[in-house]
């Protein structure tokens, strides 16, 4: 054996030059690249073969009203979210035992189901306490899908968000407070001032992350008949079979996710530009 | 009016032993989407780490197509894409076949794709943390590269990439209730069907949610147990 590996080592003694010409990966990565380039050209050439002039005339209004739905649904669920997470992240970041623990059990919760379980939670489930929101008068506010979801979406965003919130406060050194204490400063002034303009740099990339789940997460709601960019991708096959409903659904969905992704790194390259070195 | 109990007892009464077929569904589907994901997620994550530009770019196309996408459209594309596709071809030999694709295998395909686009991410990082004086001292005692990577940088990587593949396991866990959409009898749909015929939706999905988070705490339970032995085996080296 050991004559083997010295066989070995002495073929291999150096470590393997940078590879010219053809060498075995540069063929399979042209061949992969050109899988995706057949792939791509074969859903542009379908496209363009499977154009009805007709269909889209007929669709694509709806496509759009579709993306209004959705981003409507996004941006109000985020901002109540974002309202929302302040508290929790406040609970969850306290001493008290109890309080903390509550804010815990929320953030596993949600954390830890399906968002479509949470919202058909909400939306089928509550039927079971008619009575009393009768009583209270938000029957009628329940009974739209939308607002089931945006209830469903706010709570499940808020807890993720009073997670990148807490981690973001968290990870700002605790000389930080105390030397804006020593500079007599009250607790709010050094969270305004000294503490979350520190956070929200590391909070940025996570919000944004957390931006694009929820616009991807906001698909589901086509299944409680609301008709967001996917409910309405999801009525126009029913109605018409045609496959490039999906296609057309799949290449906005694909616009808006790498729209943001981008926007994010912009903002976040720009925000950090006195760390930079 | 039945009690709750009646309701969630097990047999033709009860609604307990339907929604453990859904159990059983979902965690199968999980299971056996994960090392499809995690192998197809290791061999983008190695064009991607690759010199070679060209395997660079097709790996990093194929994250951006399938982390861009929303699960349950990448599930709906292809189940009745395949459906399409595979009747499509069938039709060349017998126009009058149709085709029924398996609901099963299209969810775990799909999850796949997306645990695999997400897992590459995780194993690229864990790549960049890996110092290169490794594979050079691999290569230095004699290691092919082939041998370098299996017997010095892999027992390193999925040490490194542990903590962000357990966190993609939850994530597949609650992505499986998607498929209840195509049709496939998990616990979301058990419930909901359930939840139907018995009128008492708040109490069937609660359970599911809760059954949910009952797989996450056991999942956390198993992936310290991991966690902890894979830390042992770094003690003793």
């Amino acid at each position: 054996m050991s004559a083997a590996a010295a066989d070995v080592a002495t073929k291999v003694e150096k470590p393997p030059a940078i590879p010219h010409g053809w060498p075995r990966q540069r063929i399979l990565g042209y061949a992969l690249v050109c899988v995706w380039i057949a792939f791509l050209a074969g859903i542009a050439a379908y496209l363009v073969v499977a154009w009805n002039g007709e269909l889209f005339a007929k669709y694509a209004p709806s496509y759009v009203t579709g993306l209004g739905v959705t981003l409507l649904l996004v941006a109000i669920s985020i901002v109540l979210g974002a309202i929302l997470s302040v508290p929790i992240a406040y609970a969850r970041m306290s001493r008290n035992r109890f309080l903390s623990g509550l804010a815990y059990a929320y953030v596993y919760f949600f954390r830890g189901t399906p968002l479509l379980a949470q919202t058909f939670l909400v939306y089928y489930g509550v039927g079971s306490f008619r009575p009393q929101l009768d009583m209270i008068g938000l029957w009628g506010f329940f009974r739209e899908a939308f607002n089931c979801a945006i209830f469903a979406f706010s709570l499940n965003t808020a807890a993720y968000q009073a997670e990148i919130l807490r981690g973001a406060i968290e990870s700002v050194p605790r000389g930080q407070w105390e030397g804006a204490a020593s500079l007599g400063l009250h607790k709010l002034q050094t969270m305004w001032k000294i503490i979350l303009p520190q956070a929200l740099i590391v909070a940025l990339r996570p919000y944004g992350n957390e931006i694009i789940l929820m616009i991807k997460g906001s698909a589901i709601v086509a299944i409680i008949t609301v008709y967001d960019l996917m409910g309405i991708t999801k009525l126009t096959y029913s109605r018409t079979f045609d496959f490039q409903s999906y296609v057309w659904a799949a290449i906005i969905y694909l616009i808006i996710v790498e729209t943001l992704r981008h926007a994010v790194e912009w903002i976040e390259r720009r925000i950090t530009i006195h760390l930079q070195r | 009016m039945q009690s709750v109990w009646t309701l969630l007892s097990w047999g033709p009464e009860g609604w307990l032993d339907d929604i453990a077929y859904g159990v059983f569904i979902t965690v199968s589907l999980a299971a056996a989407t994960l090392p499809l994901g995690l192998v197809i997620g290791f061999l983008v994550a190695l064009a991607k780490q690759s010199n070679e530009p060209s395997l660079r770019l097709a790996g990093n196309i194929y994250t951006t197509i399938f982390r861009g996408l929303p699960e349950l459209l990448t599930l709906f594309m292809i189940f009745y894409g395949a459906q399409i596709g595979i009747q499509q071809l069938m039709r060349l030999y017998d126009p009058t076949a149709a085709v029924e694709v398996n609901a099963f295998v299209s969810g775990m395909i799909a999850l796949g794709v997306v645990f695999s686009s997400y897992a590459s991410e995780v194993f690229l990082s864990a790549f960049r943390a890996i110092p290169k004086g490794q594979y050079e001292g691999g290569y230095s005692v004699g290691l092919s590269g082939w041998q370098t990577m299996r017997l010095v940088v892999l027992p390193q990587l999925v040490r490194i990439a542990l903590p962000g593949l357990a966190n993609l396991w939850l994530i597949l866990l609650k992505d499986t209730a998607l498929v209840s959409a195509i049709g496939l009898t998990d616990i979301l749909r058990q419930a909901g069907v359930a939840a139907r015929v018995t009128k008492h939706a708040f109490l069937f999905f609660g359970v599911a949610a809760l059954i949910y988070l009952l797989l996450a705490i056991i999942s956390s339970f198993g992936i310290n147990a991991i966690e902890r032995a894979v830390g042992r085996q770094q003690v003793q080296r």
